[in-house]
């Protein structure tokens, strides 16, 4: 299959009145058509930013990319002029934010907040035929359409975000960037907004990237994961090959450690040690290095290379290394 | 709304009440004897204690206060103790002056303060920002009668553009208006940047950019109109700082106002021209406040008034 969206060797900068932010540091991820693919990390990994580069939306003044290059189908989206990012955001590539409290705009009825995006991309299309689309994807995402004339205050945290996701969905996108959709929400309403947005996402053959740092999320939802840490992607493959637990970047079995197991019968979870690498003064070599228990000398040295375990699997460890023997 | 409107109204009248006693009470407790002023200081005992009968100030300041008030609820502001006029017939002369002079100079200061401190935040931390926020800073901490008179300096006296005093003509406007508006427009300018600057960096701006939105719809359609609020209540503000404000101005430029007229009027300790100017600008500046208020609903879907 085709790749949707290429992203090489990104690096991305926050320049703050203090320092400099390394946000991303040579992220390579594909996503390819239809896919759904989970983007794991904890905060501070470069999901977000991500996004944002992908629709070039970095704060203005702040943010900043380097070097690297994003690929939309054949579109160069760091060359492409303002006027095509206009026409690719909301249409072809569009963004699901993480808190839905404040993505919508308070003094706009949700309903025109969801018509905006038709009256941007489909010109053409009549009122009538808008308002009937508005009714239909409110429909879709549970809301009875006759609330399409209140305003985002009268509806609950988990509305909102099924607002947003119609917002998100209307134009039917190619490709669907979810940052951390259902973090903002509990439990149960979680697992109503991730099955809404699988069955949309089938229904519209989007592909989706669903960014979050729950692998339980990903591992139900997902076709592939990616994990991220400290701006770059250090393993990724599907989810048999990485769920299998086999051949893991040791971030990743980390990860996995920490999620509690119903039978097993240890007191206490282990963590993994340390904190992240401070993205203002980041280490040369790997950036796990000094939270891993099989840093070596050339882990310190310099940022290991991306090694295939597996067609399709990959891991940016020294473990790997061909010629090593593995774990 | 409309129960709201009434009872906001009705709440204006121990606010009303709450100022004029306060004026009332301190003109009273100051030095100085109006009936000896007005006998002048051949006048023996007797004539002054006369005058003090006339006058009605023999009485409590409270009896004073509530005679005053009893008369000015019947249409009836006295005469100045001074010039023996009919203090309703002067306002009628001299309050059009000084509103014609406050709407002009809150009309600029709205109308160019807004849009300049729009371009103030988009453009931010550049050359024309900076521009701004030194211009604005200028007007803001200059005082007023100093502005006033530099003005006149400049434009009437050096480039004989535009007349330094009086009130005749359309240009006599300019000059008091540019002044009197000046501090108004600086703090609109600056809110303005402040407020939208801070909106713009909200998540729903984000996403009206993420939606393919091009900038100016989002500067002007989703980001200014949340920032309204705050601008609002800041031109409701500006209302009571303009309304203030005249008194000065209006002296600096010789402008028949009731702000000179007032002003005038505490110097000579003439208690009924004093009365009906404060309770002429506090009906305005609450009435003013009201509409102000009433707008906030009209602009934010979220307020509610009237509500429980």
């Amino acid at each position: 299959m085709e790749n949707l969206l290429e992203i090489k060797d990104l690096n991305v900068i926050y320049k703050t009145d203090e320092a400099i932010v390394h946000a991303l540091n040579g992220f390579t991820l594909s996503v390819k058509k239809g896919e759904t693919l989970g983007l794991v990390g904890e905060t501070g990994a470069g999901k977000t930013t991500m996004c944002l580069s992908t629709l070039r939306l970095l704060p203005d003044q702040v943010g900043e990319v380097v070097s690297g290059s994003i690929k939309y189908r054949n579109i160069d989206i760091l060359k492409a002029s303002k006027k095509e990012m206009l026409k690719l955001r909301g249409a072809e590539i569009s963004m699901i934010f993480q808190d839905p409290m404040s993505g919508l705009n308070p003094v706009m009825r949700v309903g025109d907040q969801i018509k905006e995006v038709l009256n941007l991309h489909f010109p053409d299309m009549s009122p009538k035929d808008k308002d009937a689309r508005v009714d239909e994807v409110l429909t879709l995402v549970g809301i009875t359409p006759e609330r399409k004339d209140q305003f985002p205050h009268q509806f609950s945290g988990g509305m909102k975000q099924r607002v947003v996701i119609a917002m998100a969905l209307v134009a039917e996108p190619k490709l669907l960037l979810a940052d951390e959709p259902t973090t903002a929400l509990d439990v149960t309403i979680q697992a109503q907004i991730l099955a809404l947005m699988r069955e949309l996402k089938e229904k519209f053959d989007s592909a989706m990237v669903l960014v979050t740092h729950d692998l339980g999320i990903v591992a139900e939802f997902c076709e592939s994961v990616a994990v991220a840490y400290a701006g770059e992607i250090v393993e990724s493959g599907t989810i048999e090959q990485v769920f299998a637990r086999d051949k893991n970047h040791p971030y990743t079995k980390g990860l996995f450690n920490c999620i509690p197991d119903l039978t097993s019968t240890a007191p206490r979870l282990t963590p993994i040690p340390g904190y992240m690498a401070n993205p203002r003064d980041l280490p040369k070599g790997c950036k796990f290095a000094n939270r891993c228990a099989h840093c070596t000398e050339k882990c310190m040295a310099a940022v290991p290379e991306m090694q295939e375990v597996a067609p399709g699997h990959f891991i940016k460890c020294n473990l790997f290394e061909k010629g090593a023997s593995g774990q | 709304m409309i129960k709201y409107t009434l009872r906001r109204i009705l709440l204006m009248i121990p606010v009303i009440i709450g100022i004029t006693f306060l004026v009332h009470f301190i003109l009273m407790i100051s030095p100085g004897d109006p009936a000896q002023m007005i006998v002048g200081p051949e006048a023996t005992l007797e004539d002054i204690e006369m005058k003090r009968h006339e006058l009605g100030l023999d009485q409590p300041q409270v009896v004073q206060y509530l005679k005053y008030m009893w008369n000015a609820l019947h249409g009836d502001f006295g005469t100045s103790w001074f010039q023996s006029f009919n203090v309703m017939t002067e306002f009628s002369h001299r309050l059009p002056y000084t509103l014609r002079l406050g709407f002009l100079a809150i009309i600029w200061a709205v109308a160019l303060g807004i849009p300049l401190g729009v371009i103030s935040a988009v453009r931010h931390n550049t050359i024309v920002d900076y521009a701004l926020t030194v211009l604005s800073l200028i007007l803001v901490s200059a005082p007023a009668f100093w502005i006033g008179m530099m003005y006149q300096v400049f434009f009437s006296l050096n480039l004989r553009w535009l007349p330094a005093s009086g009130a005749s003509t359309w240009r006599h406007y300019i000059l008091p208006a540019l002044s009197l508006g000046g501090g108004v427009f600086a703090t609109n300018c600056r809110t303005t940047r402040t407020w939208l600057l801070d909106t713009l960096r909200s998540d729903f701006v984000r996403t009206a950019r993420a939606k393919g939105n091009k900038e100016v719809t989002v500067v002007f359609k989703h980001a200014l109109r949340n920032s309204l609020l705050p601008i609002i209540t800041q031109i409701g503000v500006n209302f009571s700082i303009i309304m203030g404000g005249s008194v000065i101005t209006e002296t600096v430029y010789a402008f028949p106002g009731i702000g000179s007229y007032l002003i005038n009027a505490v110097k000579a300790k003439d208690v009924p021209i004093v009365m009906a100017s404060i309770l002429v600008v506090a009906v305005i500046v609450g009435i003013t406040n009201l509409v102000v208020d009433l707008m906030y609903a009209v602009v934010d879907p979220r307020v509610q008034l009237g509500g429980k």
